[in-house]
Parts: C-alpha cells; structure tokens; sequence
C-alpha cells in the first residue's frame, strides 16, 4: 500500500466530485452554503440510523452470529430510508426559503429549484462518499499487504469505484428527486428510493465485485440520463454542445472573459 | 464574536453621529447625496456597498430617501441576502483553514498528543481511580479557567474604560510576542523532529526572527490585508494547539461547554464584559481591540469626503483593518467571542468612488475554540476521520446560523454557542454511535 494507490484511490473517488465542486459550486457563495447544507442533512441522517441500529443491538443484547448480519441488513436498509426521508426533508426546507425569498424580494436572486437540486444531490453524495471512504484511504497510506489472508487484493480499487459511483449517483437522485416533488410525481420518490435500496443491497455482493460495481454503474448511467432529461437537456441540446454550436453557452462565455 | 465590519480607517471621525449607532433602529438610513446626516442608521451602511450607490444614482426617485418610508421595502433585504451569503464565505475560508492546520498538525507531530503535564489554570489532574472523581475534577478545573477568563475579561474591560491604552497595548503585544516567536519556534521545532529534518541556528533565528517580525508588523501595524489574516489564522492555530496540548481529556469538552455558556451571557447580558466592551467602543467610535478580530475584509475608500463635501481629499488610508495582535496573554484570555458592529467612518451616501468592501469581523478566540473542539475530535478519535469530519461540517453549520442570526438582529452576538453545541453533540454522538455502525459497514465494503 503505497503513496500510489492512496492517490489514485483518491482521485477515482473524489475526483468528479472535486471536479463538479470547482467549476460549479466554488464560484457562488451561496451554493457552497447549500452545499454544506446538504452535507448536514445527511450527516444527522446518518445519526439517526446509527442510533437505531444501535438501540436494535442493544435489544438484543450483542450476540455474536447471524443475528448480527440480519441486524447489519436491517441497518443498511433503515440508513437508506433514512436517508431518503432526509432528502425530502432537504426539499421541503429549501421550498420553504425559496417562498420566502421570493416574498422577500421578487425579482429573482434566489437559485432555482434545478440547481438546488444538484447542488443537494452533489452535498449528500460528497458526505456519503466522504464518510464511507476517507477511513479506508487513510488505511491504505500505512503499511500492510492487502488480500494477504485470501481476500481480494482489490479491496481498494473496488471501495474506490463504488463511492465514486454512489456519489454520482446522489446526484442524479437529487436532480430526479426533486423534481418529482416539484410535478407531484410520487412514483419518482418511490423509483430514487428503490434503486438506491438496489444498489446498497447489491453490496451485499463483496467481495463478489464485478456484478455489483457492473450493475451499480449501469444504474447510474440510467439514473444520469433520466436526471439529465429532466434538468431540461434534450438530444440536440447535446449535439449543439458537443459539437460547440451552442450559441448561448458561447456567448456566455465570452462576455464573462 | 461576530459583527459587520464598515470601514475601518484610522482617522475616523468621531462625531455626533456615533454616539446615535446604537440607538439607532437599523432600517432608517439618508441616502441623499452630499447630506452627511446624522441621523444616518449606521448599522445598515454595513450592507451598503456601491451597488446601492449606483442604484441611487439611477434610480434617484426611488431610492432618493432611503431611511424614509418612501424606500422600497425590499431593498435592505435584497442587499442583506446578496450580501449575506459571501460573508458566510468569506468567514467559512479562515475558519476551514485554521481547523486544517491543526488537524495537519495532531495527525502528524507526536509532540501536540502527548501529555506532559498540564497548565497550572487546570491543577487537577484526570489520573484517578473513579469516574466520579475524574469529572468532579474536570468540573473544578473548568471553574478554575472559566474564573481566570473572566476576571482577564473584565481586567481588560476596566482597563479599556479607563483608558488606560498603553497599557492595554503593552499587554497585547506581550502575548503576541510570545506567541509569534517562542510558540512557533517550539513548533518548527517539533514539525522538523516529527519529518527528521535538521536545521542549523543560524537558518532557524533568521526564520522565525522573520517570521515573528513581520507577523508583529502586520499585525499591530500595517500590512497587507491577506498577510495579516494569515497570521491570525497562525496565531489561533498556535494557541489553539497549545490548548489540546495542555488541556486534559475531559477538562476540555467541559471547558468548550461552560465557554459558550460563558460567551453568550458576556455578549448577551446588558452588564456582560464584552457588551460593555462593545457599547464603549462603538461610543467612542473607535475599533475594538485591532488584533483580537479577525477581519474579512479591508475598506479602502478612495475621494471619500469628510465633514464638508466641497474639499474632496484623495486617498484615505489603503487598509486600516485594525488589525492588532490578540490579548491572549498566556492562556487567560478575554477571548472575545462575540459579533460586534464597529462604527461606519465614511459618510453614507457620498460619492464614495473606489472600492470599498464589507466585511466581517469574527473574534480569535472562535477561531480558537472551533479549533479546540476539531483538533480534540481528531486527536481522540483514534485515528477516525469521520468524527473530525462531523465535528467541521457541525462547526460551519453553527457559523451559518449564527451569521443568519446576525443578518437578522444586527447586533454583537456570540459566534461560540451554536457552533460549539453543534460540535460537542456531533462529537460524542459520532464517536459513540456512527463510528461502530460505519465501521462495520465498511469492513464489509457495505455501502449506505
């Protein structure tokens, strides 16, 4: 475990995320806010379901055996109701501050509904992905030899690849779920929830890795697409700015040099 | 402590106007051009910046009379909000850094984690057989510091009413004497032991000699703004270092307790230190305690014009933030914890052309204790990143609201009392509660 695997480890996790947060969030003060925000729903949502957890151990009186796995499946499972619920706590209290910024003042100053979506999503999955990682990766800086008592040497690979995947993930479930609650469309919650229920229990899997992260990215890129349809991007939206004919983003660009 | 800062240039003209700031409600403030009103609401000039200039300018029907019910309701709002967020920012960057530092430091130099004895503020030691006796002594050991804050606090508040500056002033520069030069030479010190790098005399004097004097320069003096917020920072992470050091284990967290019980009854309570501290200051309209506060921003206002608008004077002084050291003589420190307004120099609604910023003041002493809380979590945490983590995000929550707090009463308030209640349930609940379940999970490569 060498200097090597702890950045490139890092840089798998975190790089997309430390990309979105440069060239998106760092520049508006107020979306860092929202950002951090977002961060400390889930952190109390994990509060909640650890606390949970365990009261349930206590019940029963930490006995060794499978119990302890069914507890473990419970927790998993309760977390991540938990932390859905969070989510849509999240959305009521931004609703609730953007009405009264709107009454405040009515021009428009606030974000918008879209971007606070993606900001929360990126908040919850940077926190997520923070918290189930950083243990690992400070792990992997000391000395040892991974898989030494037949255990897959790819621990590490694999952690890094599943935060990345369940960060990017929150945030396509943020950007969809949010604008579920917008339309009224409760099936939306109802499909975030499941698929993030999927994905967590496909975890189960380790150290089985290749169906788990296989199946965990395929969600994603579905996920990805659906939320980028629903944040207003459409197939020749696409095209004009792959191909840079995007007039409006030209534009924009230029008169910010 | 937490307060707006207006400009803060040296020759600030003290005048009639001062002594109505306080009194005076927030909402009502003269936006006519070239009427240095006294009845200006000094208090919302904090949030006045060009843009409302400008909008004065193009919009003078409207916004003709500011103060006056003719003004747009939503006006000071709109500017409280735009203003609002970035002043989060502003103080969000310096406290992240602080915390960094210190943190970088527990994880990394043996010297700040091991016990070698303890202040004689703390005489009671922790070594005892009996959980009972180990928390009647933290107990004791808390009054003990908390008494020595307070009577240093009300020490300096009667020396400050007195007037008594110079004596004042020798003080401060004493303790920052001392912290620039000999906390951070024990500090090189233990960062070279801790990566085996040797390092002549000669090289060390000439490093920490100029370190120490430029930092003394910057910071009673005059320097460059972001020079001098740099050494705040150093200078609170010392301290704070020093803290974690000395402090026994549960001395501490009871410390940070009854310090933001402390905080908010001297900042809150009409006959509390620093409220008087303040109300004198702002009476005199003078900056409280340069160097105690960490300022956000500097005010640099070019053409602005004093008492009679015909002599237009050029360049007022490029950065005053009045930055002096902090009073933190040795460990009994006033430590200022609170929000204050300071006083506004320039006249509200003259051209002030040039830039001019507003900021934010925020006391050492939170930069301290923030620091405090974060470094304990990351130093007891058996090497867990996560509680430290909970511990920042909780901290910078705090620091929010407080600001929003702020935002909305626009007085001093106390920056400790949330952050710190927020860090200390995050605390012992990650450590207790989140540490084992995440713990599990990640042993399992389990995700949530």
């Amino acid at each position: 475990m060498t200097a090597a695997v702890f950045f490139g480890c890092a840089f798998i996790a975190f790089g997309p995320a430390l990309a979105l947060y440069i060239f998106t969030i760092a520049t508006d003060p107020l979306r860092v806010i929202f950002l951090i925000a977002g961060a400390f729903f889930w952190l109390v949502s994990l509060l909640l379901s650890s606390v949970f957890w365990y009261l349930v151990r206590v019940i029963t009186d930490n006995r060794d055996g499978p119990i302890q796995k069914y507890l473990l499946i419970f927790g998993v499972l309760l977390s991540v109701c938990i932390q859905e619920l969070f989510r849509l706590a999240y959305y009521k209290l931004l609703k609730k501050a953007s009405e009264g910024l709107k009454s405040i003042n009515p021009e428009e100053t606030a974000p918008s509904m879209r971007l606070l979506a993606y900001v929360s999503g990126l908040g919850f999955g940077i926190m997520s992905g923070v918290f189930s990682f950083v243990n690992t990766l400070s792990d992997s800086l000391g000395p040892g030899t991974v898989g030494i008592h037949g255990d897959s040497p790819q621990f590490f690979l694999n952690s890094a690849f599943m935060t990345l995947v369940i960060i990017l993930l929150h945030v396509f479930w943020g950007i969809v779920f949010f604008d579920g609650c917008e339309k009224k469309k409760w099936y939306v919650l109802l499909i975030v929830l499941l698929t993030h229920l999927l994905v967590s229990t496909q975890t189960f899997l380790s150290p089985y890795y290749g169906a788990n992260l296989v199946s965990a990215y395929i969600i994603m890129v579905f996920m990805g697409i659906w939320a980028f349809f629903v944040a207003g991007g459409s197939c020749r939206s696409l095209k004009l700015c792959l191909l840079c004919q995007d007039k409006d983003f030209l534009l924009y660009n230029q008169r910010s040099r | 402590m937490l307060t707006f800062m207006a400009s803060d240039s040296e020759e600030e003209v003290c005048d009639e106007r001062t002594s109505l700031m306080s009194a005076e409600s927030p909402t009502s403030r003269s936006c006519q051009e070239g009427r240095p009103g006294p009845e200006d609401g000094e208090n919302t000039a904090q949030w006045r910046s060009q843009d409302s200039d400008e909008d004065c300018e193009e919009d003078p029907d409207r916004y003709a009379c500011s103060g006056v019910p003719g003004r747009p309701p939503g006006l000071e709002e709109e500017l409280t909000l735009k203003y609002g967020a970035k002043h989060v920012i502003m103080l969000f960057v310096p406290v992240t850094l602080c915390m960094i530092v210190v943190v970088a430091t527990i994880k990394s130099v043996r010297f700040y984690t091991e016990k070698n004895g303890q202040l004689i503020y703390t005489p009671f030691t922790e070594d005892t057989p009996s959980v009972g006796q180990r928390l009647l002594n933290s107990v004791l050991n808390t009054l003990i510091m908390i008494s020595v804050i307070v009577v240093m606090t009300i020490f300096l508040v009667v020396l400050y009413k007195y007037r008594c500056y110079k004596f004042i002033h020798g003080w401060l520069i004493m303790s920052s004497l001392m912290l620039l030069f000999l906390f951070t030479y024990i500090y090189l010190g233990e960062v070279l032991k801790t990566y085996n790098v040797a390092m002549d005399y000669p090289t060390l004097f000439l490093a920490v000699w100029n370190f120490g004097a430029v930092g003394m320069v910057c910071i009673h003096w005059k320097g460059p703004l972001v020079l001098q917020q740099g050494y705040l920072i150093m200078i609170s992470a010392l301290m704070a270092l020093v803290f974690i050091k000395y402090l026994p284990e549960w001395s501490a967290w009871v410390i940070l307790g009854a310090i933001s019980v402390y905080d908010l009854v001297a900042v809150l309570c009409p006959k509390g230190p620093l409220r008087m501290l303040v109300e004198t200051a702002q009476e005199r309209n003078e900056p409280i305690f340069p160097a105690l506060i960490y300022s956000s921003a500097m005010v640099w206002t070019v053409g602005m014009a004093k008492l009679d608008p015909s002599s237009q004077e050029a360049l007022q002084l490029p950065y005053d933030p009045e930055m002096e050291e902090d009073s933190y003589d040795g460990f009994g420190e006033p430590s200022y914890p609170e929000a204050f307004e300071a006083p506004l120099s320039g006249y509200p609604g003259e051209e002030l052309e040039g830039e001019e910023e507003r900021g934010v003041k925020l006391g050492l002493g939170d930069f301290i204790f923030y620091s405090v809380l974060v470094g304990k979590a990351a130093a007891a945490a058996n090497g867990d990143w996560n509680t430290t983590l909970a511990c920042f995000i909780a901290i910078l929550i705090g620091l929010c609201l407080t600001l929003l707090l702020l935002a909305v009463f626009k007085k001093a308030l106390p920056a400790l009392p949330i952050s710190i209640t927020f860090g200390l349930i995050f605390y012992f609940s990650t450590d207790n509660l989140v540490r084992p379940f995440m713990d599990t999970l990640a042993s399992h490569q389990l995700y949530i």
